[in-house]
């Protein structure tokens, strides 16, 4: 196995007596599209901060690309191009003059640059865009602009905060399509978020987050199937008196819960036939029945049920 | 712990791009325009009473920056007093935290460069193009009069004259690095505008005000001692000299009026067996130079501190 290019080792960040990252061990590979997730304020803006050398952690060490952020941060942020939360650029300016900047910041000549911009802006379809004022851009176009600048950057590492957050439903798709075609080109991408069916789709790995630690980390099946003991939700609406205790004796069935009129079964495989026969053995009357996969969704859910104002 | 690279590579990028920011902005219209009526209105309001004087002061160019109009109009050189730290101001207020309110903060700071750069590239841009404003209107100002009085400038007037420049740019340098420090520590550009003028209504209307206050009362005069007049006398000044405005006022005075001798408090014995006449310009020099370090150092000192706080804040918005 190769060398990780994102490494961390009990970095911790507190902010006065608060912790707002607490130990964090983390590894990421190369090529691999990695999420960070959890609710707001787990901790994940600043330990992207401090993995590009702009917040200084209170303890432990990072290593990105072989450099310390801290040490380094020139050599690490040449490499890693990031995505804020909430990406801004300058209105006054258009596009090609947002990127020409950040190009000159990053010290190509103008030829090269003006090169790179162009394939870049290529890329994210934003050529004809480029030549207006930033001010008139939608925030997709804006997040694509933001994409655009790491291509141009040519950086091998991509972080990217909340990428998808203020999206429509069919930039989001766009904007996914994106994210794999840069994992095509080989490029390393960290990407936080709590849109937890997004980053199901286009993770490797997933680390779940809270109160700044790492509660589970792992790849999306390998969760699913730890944390569930079963990969298949059945939800129904029966009536009927003492249902959920004829349920849990159901073979294949790990888990009962009640959602309002739903109830929701976790089970090892399809057993719908099954769990039918028990409602109406028990003498109840089923009126609905939807089966599905689990999703993150309900990790997340799982995970954070034992932890108090975390959500 | 020490960081690899340079702090200030970047700089020149960030200096570029802001300084075209300035001068290609609507305010840097407004401001020219300003200038521009200054400059004019100076010249024309003081040209009649200088060219009445033209045979006898050796230093009659220097009179169109001092002249005033009776009590209507203030001379060119206290019109700037007031002037350039509106102008400074209005380079500096919204420096740094219109990069935190467009979100652009966080996004170029991730490029290979450090905070250093950002904030010296800005505050170059700023004080570059504040100098590029004075030299304009000097050189207008001194070619209007060159027309309507028809005499070139000497070349010591020439010398006091740059120095003069040289004076404003640094007393501009002073508010700018005032309102770049608002603006880093005020996220809303407004409460830093705000602030800024402030503390420039507070030095130009009211410090005079203040020190008439203050000075009894740190310096009582006690009637049966008179050289406690004098410690109240030099009390007073001391405080008024806190004032960048006060500063300037001595600087241009010692430059532009070379019979200037002192700019304290003389007593009558010491003035005995002085030869009345203009001092020469490095006197002159001589006698202004803790006023010029005063100015320089507050740039450097107000810098130093918005360098300081920039540097401990939160990159996140």
């Amino acid at each position: 196995m190769s060398q990780p290019v994102i490494r961390t080792q009990a970095l911790t960040k507190a902010y006065g007596s608060r912790l707002a990252v607490d130990k964090l061990d983390l590894t990421i590979e190369p090529g691999e599209v990695f999420g960070l997730l959890g609710p707001n304020g787990a901790g994940k803006t600043t330990t992207i901060l401090m993995l590009l050398g702009l917040t200084e952690p209170t303890s432990g060490v990072a290593d990105v690309a072989g450099f310390d952020p801290l040490r380094q941060p020139l050599e690490v942020k040449r490499r890693v191009g990031y995505m804020p939360d909430q990406v801004g650029f300058y209105d006054n300016l258009t596009g090609v003059e947002n990127l020409r900047y950040t190009a000159r910041l990053c010290g190509f000549t103008s030829k090269e640059a003006d090169e790179r911009i162009a394939k870049a802006l290529a890329r994210v379809r934003l050529t004809e865009a480029g030549q207006r004022a930033v001010a008139g851009y939608s925030r997709g176009m804006r997040q694509r602009l933001a994409i655009a600048e790491i291509l141009m950057k040519g950086a091998s590492i991509a972080i990217l905060d909340e990428p998808t957050g203020g999206l429509d439903p069919q930039s989001t798709r766009e904007f996914l399509e994106l994210i794999r075609s840069l994992k095509k080109d080989g490029m390393t991408i960290l990407l936080s978020s709590h849109m937890l069916e997004l980053v199901q789709s286009v993770c490797d790995r997933v680390a779940l987050f809270s109160q700044g630690k790492i509660g589970l980390m792992g790849r999306v099946e390998d969760l699913l199937r730890n944390v569930l003991g079963g990969s298949h939700i059945i939800r129904i609406e029966a009536s009927g008196a003492g249902l959920e205790a004829a349920l849990e004796r159901v073979p294949g069935v790990t888990r009962v819960t009640r959602d309002g009129p739903v109830l929701r079964i976790e089970a090892t495989g399809d057993i719908r036939g099954d769990i039918a026969r028990a409602i109406v053995g028990a003498g109840g009357d089923l009126t609905m029945m939807d089966a599905g996969h689990a999703s993150l969704d309900d990790v997340y859910a799982r995970f954070f049920e034992g932890i108090p104002n975390a959500a | 712990m020490r960081r690899e690279g340079s702090a200030l590579a970047g700089a020149g990028t960030v200096m570029m791009k802001e300084l075209g920011d300035n001068l290609s902005s609507t305010r840097m219209r407004l401001l020219e325009l300003l200038v521009f009526l200054t400059g004019a209105g100076a010249v024309f309001a003081t040209i009649g009473e200088v060219r009445d004087a033209v045979g006898e002061d050796p230093f009659v160019f220097l009179r169109i920056f001092t002249t005033a109009k009776g009590e209507t109009l203030p001379s060119f050189a206290a019109f700037l007093g007031f002037l350039i730290p509106i102008v400074a101001i209005a380079l500096g207020f919204d420096s740094v935290n219109s990069e935190f309110n467009g979100k652009t903060m966080s996004r170029i700071l991730a490029q290979p460069i450090y905070r250093d750069a950002l904030l010296f590239g800005k505050f170059m841009a700023g004080l570059t193009t504040l100098a590029v404003m004075l030299c304009a209107l000097w050189i207008f100002v001194i070619g209007l009069a060159i027309l309507m009085l028809g005499l070139p400038p000497g070349g010591e007037e020439v010398m006091r004259g740059l120095a003069f420049l040289i004076a404003s740019i640094a007393y501009g340098g002073a508010w700018l690095a005032l309102a770049m420090l608002f603006s880093v520590s005020f996220r809303s550009a407004a409460t830093a505008a705000l602030a800024s003028l402030a503390v420039w209504l507070l030095f130009a209307f009211f410090w005079n005000m203040v020190v008439t206050v203050l000075t009894p009362v740190l310096a009582p005069v006690d009637p049966y001692n008179p050289m406690s007049v004098l410690h109240t006398v030099e009390v007073g000044q001391a405080l008024s000299r806190l004032s960048p405005n006060t500063l300037f006022a001595e600087t241009t005075l010692a430059f532009l009026n070379p019979g200037t001798r002192s700019l304290g408090l003389v007593l009558t014995s010491q003035m005995q067996g002085a030869i009345s006449g203009p001092l020469p310009f490095s006197e002159s020099v001589a006698l202004v130079w803790p006023q010029v370090t005063g100015l320089l150092a507050t740039v450097i000192g107000l810098f130093t501190v918005a360098y300081v706080m920039f540097q401990r804040q939160e990159v996140r918005a």
